[in-house]
């Protein structure tokens, strides 16, 4: 069964040109890029090529491209360097919606006696931004929000809200994993102090992040050991990952326009022809202003799991925020941030697509997956309008 | 992705006895669309007392459906008395098992199957409605009791598989957490089989009762208590320390030791005080 991937938000294919970089960095180019025998000089030389390709994706110098290990660990070391330079202050300010990278490590945060603001986003996704300018203390150490959310792709204004920050003189923190290589960023443009990237959001391999820290900006390191990243990240370089994200840079910002046309087009139509087909669908997050390659859309009456496991049995990949999926018992935090109903709630599925993503896919799940909303709601008591005896005649067996 | 047996994804797929049942005898409705899950079950019995026809609708995950089918294709030929043996635990069981975070799913069976029975018995169900403990999903203490009960739960975790309760801001966990111990007290001292008690083995039943489950919390306050004698069903008790003075002994001897006493060793003991 062919597989089509529609889950790009939660992981991509490494690219085969990624691949191919990599490779060799995994069989006979192993050494280490710190020696000081040529063999391993010539792969500290490619380490610096590929900071290069990463800065020029996001309009940043190489010196302020730091690798880790991922969006996690940058999300970590950015909140914690700005919370141990500022020893005084005590307040964190967020947002209600942010991945769980910022969201749960705030939540620790504050069971370590700091203050924790979370700002609240209205029912399209949108940032509260009068609650966000009251929110700004002098105790503030640091603002910690997501350039683009995961699973609605609706974007913060985030150089706006770094722009208030800075002239009340608060660290500035992005957590872009998902807007990085969809939507053009440039810090040299911006105020944002620090920003997260991961590279298997682009099609780089699992494993490999990078914390953006501005020129100037004082950074305490998260793991304390060797040298490397001039002392502010220890821990040998992973090089093969590293070189892939180099190359996944490249690839990404040679594709950044198709991502925002023929890519998001494709998401259009499909969002469009879902929407038209299955009655009492609707969209989650502003559609005026979202990442090209997502669509949250909820189906009433019908629960996400069973949509992902009858989708799955198409070999179409998707994710949800329901309960079921999450392994917790509640739907996804973002969806309740934005009031959705628990009849929509249940029944959201999130499409990413890609720049692999092909209008036969597109047509593919526009006619799979109208039946199977029609096949669960047959056996849901909760909809009324579906005429159960038709819809269990060819059902039952 | 959950690990869900062949069986489950049978019949998540190709679910048995979808629809509702015409004129049905028995009906239930539980759960809810806020929780995640809720199931409508209508069964037809005959006049030999024997369910002919079961079908339900569901909203709900994969198990959910698959539980929901499961518990149709268990209950069709069974008597309404045999029906109203069938556990969560059967109904898991029928399936090849369920993940433990998917429990919660066979007790909605479970609980529909119960109410519907009740229903066709032309009694509401007579269940004590306790008290809600897990705000987030509406569960009560009673329903907790049970399901740590029925199957042996000894975590905060298992309660949330089965029950969902703990499940959501979490703020519950505590009194989750006194539930679980103080059923799995009951239920590892619990006499399995005596339906009489001689004289000796109920005094030394009360001794070891005030020793282990009243006398530290009375200790906590002050307070302590004696065992004096034991008459029939009497038990005659002193108080001692802070407890002898304070004006609350009363209330403390009736509503926490003599019922302490008749859940763990008799259930028609009565406490007195000492006179003397």
């Amino acid at each position: 069964m062919k597989t089509v991937y529609l889950d790009n938000n939660a992981t991509t294919r490494v690219a085969p040109e990624v691949v191919e970089a990599m490779l060799p960095y995994l069989t006979e180019l192993y050494g280490n890029p710190s020696s000081m025998h040529s063999f391993g000089g010539q792969v500290g030389k490619k380490i610096r090529e590929s900071r290069e390709a990463v800065a020029a994706l996001i309009g940043a110098h190489p010196d302020e491209i730091l690798f880790t290990s991922c969006g996690t660990e940058s999300d970590n070391a950015a909140i914690r360097s700005a919370l141990t330079a500022h020893p005084g202050k005590r307040h964190v300010l967020t947002s209600r919606v942010e991945h769980p990278a910022v969201k749960a490590f705030c939540a620790h945060l504050a069971s370590e006696g700091y203050r924790v603001t979370e700002v609240p986003v209205d029912g399209e996704g949108r940032l509260d931004m009068d609650f966000y300018r009251r929110s700004l203390t002098v105790d503030t150490a640091i603002v910690s929000l997501m350039w683009a959310n995961n699973e609605t792709g609706v974007i913060f204004p985030v150089e706006k809200a770094a722009e208030m920050a800075r002239s009340k003189g608060i660290l500035f923190h992005s957590d872009a994993v998902q807007a990085v290589g969809k939507i053009p960023i440039d810090m040299s443009r911006n105020s944002i102090d620090m920003l997260s990237l991961s590279g298997h959001k682009l099609h780089a391999p699992k494993g490999i992040g990078v914390l953006y820290v501005r020129r100037g900006t004082k950074f305490h390191p998260f793991l304390i050991g060797g040298h490397q990243e001039k002392g502010r990240r220890g821990g040998t370089e992973n090089t093969p990952s590293i070189i892939a994200l180099g190359k996944a840079s490249e690839l990404s910002l040679a594709n950044m326009e198709e991502e925002n046309t023929r890519v998001a087009r494709l998401r259009d139509r499909l969002e469009q022809e879902l929407l038209a087909r299955i009655p009492g669908s609707r969209v989650n997050g502003d559609r005026s202003n979202r990442l090209p390659n997502t669509t949250n859309i909820s189906f009433e009456f019908v629960e996400g799991e069973s949509i992902l496991l009858m989708m799955n049995e198409f070999g179409i990949c998707a994710s949800s925020g329901s309960a079921c999926t999450s392994g917790s018992l509640q739907p996804s935090h973002v969806l309740r941030a934005m009031g959705v109903p628990f009849t929509m709630a249940h029944g959201s599925i999130r499409f990413s697509l890609s720049i692999y993503t092909t209008d036969e896919e597109i047509d593919f799940v526009i006619e799979k997956l109208p039946p199977i909303i029609e096949l669960l709601r047959s056996m849901s008591p909760y909809w009324k309008t579906a005429n159960p005896a038709c819809a269990t005649d060819s059902y039952s067996s | 992705m959950w690990d869900y047996t062949d069986k489950v994804k049978d019949h998540f797929l190709n679910p048995r006895n979808v629809g509702e049942v015409e004129n049905p005898d028995g009906v239930a409705e539980v759960g809810s669309i806020a929780c995640g899950g809720a199931l409508r079950l209508t069964f037809k019995v005959d006049e030999n007392n024997r369910i002919t026809e079961a079908k339900f609708k569901t909203f709900g995950c994969a198990s959910a459906i698959a539980a929901a089918s499961a518990l149709t294709e268990i209950i069709k030929g069974m008597t309404v008395e045999e029906a109203a043996k069938v556990t969560n635990q059967d109904i898991a069981n029928y399936l090849g098992g369920l993940p433990q975070e998917k429990m919660h799913c066979s007790v909605l069976g479970r609980e529909a199957l119960e109410k519907a029975i009740s229903h066709y018995k032309g009694a509401p169900l007579q269940m004590a409605p306790g008290n809600i403990v897990c705000e987030c999903f509406g569960v009560t203490d009673l329903e907790i009791e049970r399901a740590v009960e029925e199957n042996n739960l000894a975590t905060v975790e298992d309660v949330t598989n089965y029950t969902k309760a703990g499940g959501g801001c979490s703020s519950c966990h505590e009194a989750i957490e006194e539930i679980i111990s103080r059923v799995r007290s009951r239920m590892e001292s619990k006499p399995v089989s005596s339906p009489r008690l001689s004289n000796i083995q109920k005094i030394k039943m009360i001794e070891e009762t005030i020793d282990r489950e009243i006398r530290p919390s009375l200790k906590q306050d002050g307070g302590d208590i004696e065992l004096i004698d034991v008459v029939g069903n009497r038990v005659i008790v002193a108080t001692r320390g802070a407890c002898a003075s304070c004006q609350a002994a009363n209330m403390t001897l009736k509503h926490f030791v003599e019922a302490k006493l008749k859940e763990f060793v008799w259930p028609e003991l009565v406490v007195e005080e000492d006179s003397q």
